[in-house]
């Protein structure tokens, strides 16, 4: 409560976002979670609430006659331009906005104050209800080909892996072990799904440490292991998604990708999705041509597609097709990672789980997936989604990229999803309202110490 | 002239066809006069039966002794028939060159058509301009129907009777006639129950480089006006063309001659233009690189969209000064024959529930389009595979279709008819065996006797097989103006016309299929509790006991 520096200012005025005569007058209340705008127009009470969480950056500009503008745009895409009719009054607002929805700590995120009203039992039961062993149950694991290894029970191999994870049954504990030394962050290839009819499976990983010309036996040995998982092919796919460029300019690092000649059958493939830079530009240029007073169809077209945005979806859903393609068609097994094995590679993976199993596209099963994939699979959310105040370089809409991607299968096949829109909508705010504790912290132990459960 | 001379080989077997989304198909192929059928060997089923007027045009490819027809019609659709025999197949595409390409009307499918159905109602009789006075007549004495142009000798394109105000006579508009582009003197096109006021249409002012003008033109269109107030005049070009057309003879309205009136110029595109786009347009669509990259400058770079945007636009302008601004409204461009009649019939859209019921919507294209005298002949003889230049060709009535569409989208609860039956329009508009889209005015229809010789397309429109077909399960009749959102994020590419050879629609048409049947099961369920809550206030008034509890 220390930060709102002024709790009400009377006379405020929301301008609408299409016709700017039509504003309407109000009280601006802050509140130590949210905003709230109070219009009472011949005795109905109308109010618009805005979670402080959910705010990306509130502008104040010059005064003018009427007023002070305050422009607040949402992380959600909501804008919101108030009129405040003094400057003080303005100047105060925006202060405690700015420092209202730019927590320092995680202590102040709203999922530790949000007391729905629900009981004990009821909350820690909620906690339960997505548990991601019954999935790989549901796939048919642990079976003959595939295990659970404890290998990471305590974090200590990969940290910003789980705890529980799915590897060839031949893959030993130093097998794992040593090849975890030859990932970046040791992100060994792990399993992401396993289909039972022809035992072809997506795992994923990072990019192996081969700079030029190194090898690590046991990398190349748990390979061989996730290859001899699937006894009906002979080979495996390895899929690279960065751009060919990026991925040779990380072997000067002493990074890099899988040489063919030294796993044996392998088929290695790059996909060329673009990083979460590209990314993050491209998204903020869209938004600028979403908000462009009058456009012209021209303008409109042109900004769209210099933007990129659509063009990353594609690739984002190429990638997808290919990996689907390879284990349904082909019945391949595949590995797929980008750098870190976060981004790129959760998105690929997700996509392609949800082309190739119904379930994923229940309303149960795409919140499995999200916490399978990117939640427990360590996807960055505090820093991408920007929940603290933090790099601002480590902010990108990856999450949104495979959302949307969702989206555009349901456009394509409406009858083959079992939620509408508005589940992909109301997940989006919250990853970035932290209203709930799924998505805080950077990946799973980070999101235990926090205890994120109580 | 017999067809039999154009036919250098009337029928070949073996001929492979190539369709989108279904598979291919061997089987005989034959050369009627108006038809180019392909049988299967199957079951001596008919594959393919394309009408040659629906051909825009054909390429020949050769493989060795195997030769290609790959025929790209109006609608969009491009098949492959692969015929073997060098000779053959060089017949074949000569054949089908010529038949396609018939000048004379009268050999046109339609005269030759013989309907499987039963005429019920005769389509050719339905929307007459006597019918649609008698509407404007319970709601206005405003107005009379003239018959100077009865024999078309006043305006050759527009039909015979004519909305005119009551006040003006028949000399004065043939002399108003003189002054109008192609004799096309104001008329009226639209009568806003609401608020009295009208919507005009003409064709432009003749006042030339002499500042010509006509006493009886001004008379005629400010008896449309309330006292005190006044009008709008739209002109659909921009304001450089409206200066250029008077040293053509042409001109504007102006202010000093007709002080009551507000000129107000919305450009829209002409009708050379419009072909180029589409032209453009569908080459974009049918792009097979599938990249992402240059597809959004593409479709761009055809204007398409932003025509849509533009016509919906004036539409909307047109229905504001009716309708908010209380104010009757003149549209014109040079001819009035084509964008006119799209700001005319789209501003109709918008203002009157009655316009998109399915009756309704026949009876703006046929007033506003068909009676109105836009030269479909001339402006459907080609699409957009023709690989001659176009003269007088141009896709004025499938934009009108499109920005329909992007309007039916934007309120799918406010129409009676579903996409289908714009599709159906264009079309038809293209290639028909229905005589409707046939001849360029009344007169033309008149003189070609097409009423008499020829099916119109309502007539088997308004069976109820097809209105069933062709009717939209959400549709909840209101009266509402109904106002389109013109920004370019609401207006859609027409998948539906534009996608449709390239993507299978089948998952949507699933999708429809679920919600059809949804709305059916949920008024099923309505019935019953209807019935049950009759049932029990029965049961209540007769059972004294139920009452007391």
């Amino acid at each position: 409560m220390e930060h709102i520096r002024l709790p009400k200012v009377e006379n405020v005025r929301l301008l609408d976002r299409v016709s700017p005569r039509r504003s309407r007058v109000g009280t601006l209340y802050l509140t130590a979670t949210h905003s709230i705008f109070v219009v009472n127009e011949a005795g109905v009470r109308n109010e618009t609430w805005v979670l402080h969480s959910l705010v990306f950056s509130a502008e104040k500009q010059a005064a003018t006659p009427s007023g002070c503008p305050l422009i607040i745009h949402c992380k959600n895409f909501q804008v919101l331009h108030f009129v405040i009719p003094r400057e003080r009054e303005c100047h105060d607002v925006h202060l405690s906005l700015q420092r209202l929805s730019q927590p320092e700590s995680y202590e102040e995120l709203y999922c530790f104050s949000y007391k729905p009203n629900v009981d004990e039992v009821e909350r820690r039961q909620e906690w339960d209800f997505l548990d991601l062993k019954t999935d790989y149950s549901r796939m048919g694991l642990p079976n003959s080909l595939w295990k659970l290894s404890p290998v990471n029970r305590h974090y200590k191999v990969s940290d910003t892996y789980p705890a529980d994870l799915f590897v060839p049954e031949s893959a030993t504990p130093p097998v794992i072990v040593g090849s975890s030394k030859f990932r970046s962050r040791g992100r060994f290839p792990a399993l992401s799904y396993y289909s039972k009819e022809n035992h072809a499976a997506i795992c994923r990983s990072s990019q192996p440490l081969s700079g030029f010309s190194a090898r690590c036996l046991e990398d190349e040995q748990m390979l061989e292991a996730i290859l001899r998982s699937n006894p009906c092919s002979d080979f495996m796919y390895v899929v690279d998604t960065r751009p060919k460029l990026n991925a040779i300019a990380n072997r000067a690092a002493g990074k890099g990708y899988e040489n063919e000649d030294n796993y044996s059958n392998i088929k290695f493939q790059f996909i060329g999705i673009e990083n979460i830079h590209v990314m993050r530009n491209s998204q903020q240029k869209m938004l600028e041509v979403c908000e462009l007073r009058s456009p012209s169809m021209s303008d409109f077209l042109e900004g769209l597609e210099s933007s990129g945005w659509l063009k990353h979806i594609k690739a984002v859903l190429d990638a997808g097709i290919f990996i689907a393609k390879a284990v349904a068609e082909e019945g391949i097994s595949v590995l797929v990672h980008c750098s870190d094995g976060w981004d790129r590679t959760a998105q690929v993976c997700s996509v392609a789980s949800v082309l190739l199993d119904p379930y994923y596209r229940t309303i149960r099963g795409i919140m499995v997936l999200i916490e399978k994939d990117w939640v427990s699979f360590g996807h960055k959310f505090s820093h991408r989604c920007n929940h603290l105040d933090g790099d601002p370089k480590e902010v990108s809409p990856v999450i949104d990229q495979f959302l949307e991607c969702v989206w555009q299968l349901m456009e394509q096949f409406p009858c083959a999803f079992e939620f509408s829109e508005r589940l992909l909508i109301t997940i989006h705010s919250h990853i970035y309202s932290c209203q709930y504790g799924n998505f805080i912290g950077n990946n799973q132990r980070e999101r235990i110490e926090l205890g994120y459960e109580k | 002239m017999e067809f039999a001379e154009l036919i250098k080989t009337p029928r070949v077997d073996g001929v492979v066809l190539h369709r989108p989304f279904l598979p291919t198909v061997e089987g005989t192929l034959c050369l009627t006069g108006h038809h180019l059928i392909l049988s299967s060997r199957q079951d001596n089923t008919e594959e393919l039966w394309l009408l040659h007027s629906n051909i825009d045009s054909i390429e020949k490819r050769f493989v060795g002794s195997l030769g290609s027809i790959i025929v790209k019609c109006k609608d969009l659709r491009v098949i492959q028939l692969d015929i073997p025999g060098m000779e053959e197949c060089l017949n074949i595409s000569s054949s089908i060159e010529a038949l396609s390409t018939l000048d004379s009307v009268s050999l046109m499918y339609p005269f030759f058509y013989r309907p499987m159905f039963e005429v019920i109602e005769d389509g050719w009789n339905s929307f007459l301009p006597q019918d649609a006075f008698k509407d404007l007549e319970s709601m206005t004495d405003e107005w009379r129907l003239s018959e100077v142009n009865t024999d078309f000798s006043v305006c050759p394109s527009y039909p015979p009777l004519v909305a005119v105000p009551k006040d003006v006579d028949d000399d004065t508009l043939r002399k108003v006639s003189t002054f109008r582009h192609g004799g096309r003197f104001p008329v009226l096109s639209y009568y806003h129950k609401k608020n009295g006021m009208v919507m005009m249409r003409a064709g432009q002012p003749l006042t030339g480089t002499n500042g010509r003008r006509c006493k009886e033109d001004e008379k005629l269109i400010n008896a449309t006006l309330r006292p005190g107030k006044r009008g709008y005049i739209i002109d659909t070009r921009t304001v450089n063309v409206a200066q250029q057309a008077k040293a053509r003879g042409g001109g504007f309205e102006l202010e000093a001659n007709y002080p009551q009136w507000r000129r107000i110029h919305k450009a829209l595109e002409r009708s050379n233009v419009l072909q180029d786009s589409l032209i453009k347009l569908v080459e974009a669509c049918n792009d097979q690189n599938h990249s992402m990259d240059r597809w959004l400058s593409k479709l761009e770079a055809s204007s398409w969209q932003s025509n849509v945007k533009e016509i919906l636009t004036t539409a909307c302008l047109a229905a504001q000064c009716i309708d908010r601004e209380g104010a009757s409204v003149l549209v014109h461009g040079t001819e009035g024959t084509d964008s006119t009649l799209q700001v005319t019939s789209l501003a109709q859209i918008i203002l009157d529930p009655t316009c998109r019921t399915i009756r309704g919507f026949q009876g703006l294209v046929e007033r506003e389009w068909l009676q109105a005298g836009h030269p479909f002949q001339q402006r459907c003889s080609q699409s957009a595979f023709s690989n001659t230049k176009p003269r007088v060709e141009a896709p004025v009535f499938l934009l009108f279709l499109d920005c329909v569409w992007q309007i039916l989208r934007q309120f799918p609860c406010s129409f009676e008819f579903c996409e289908s039956f714009l599709v159906l329009l264009f079309e038809h508009a293209y290639a028909s065996q229905f005589g409707t889209f046939l001849g360029n005015s009344a007169a033309d229809r008149s003189k070609l006797s097409l009423p008499e010789k020829t099916v119109s397309l309502w007539s088997w429109v308004n069976r109820p097989q097809e209105l069933e077909r062709l009717s939209n399960p959400l549709y909840e009749a209101n009266s509402l103006v109904i106002w389109p959102s013109v920004a370019p994020q609401s207006l859609l590419l027409w998948e539906g016309v534009f996608l449709r050879w390239n993507r299978s629609s089948k998952c949507l048409d699933e999708a429809y299929e679920e919600m059809v049947h949804i709305i059916e099961y949920n008024k099923e369920l309505q019935n019953k509790v209807n019935s049950l809550r009759r049932q029990l206030a029965e049961l209540e008034t007769e059972d004294p006991l139920l009452q007391e509890s």
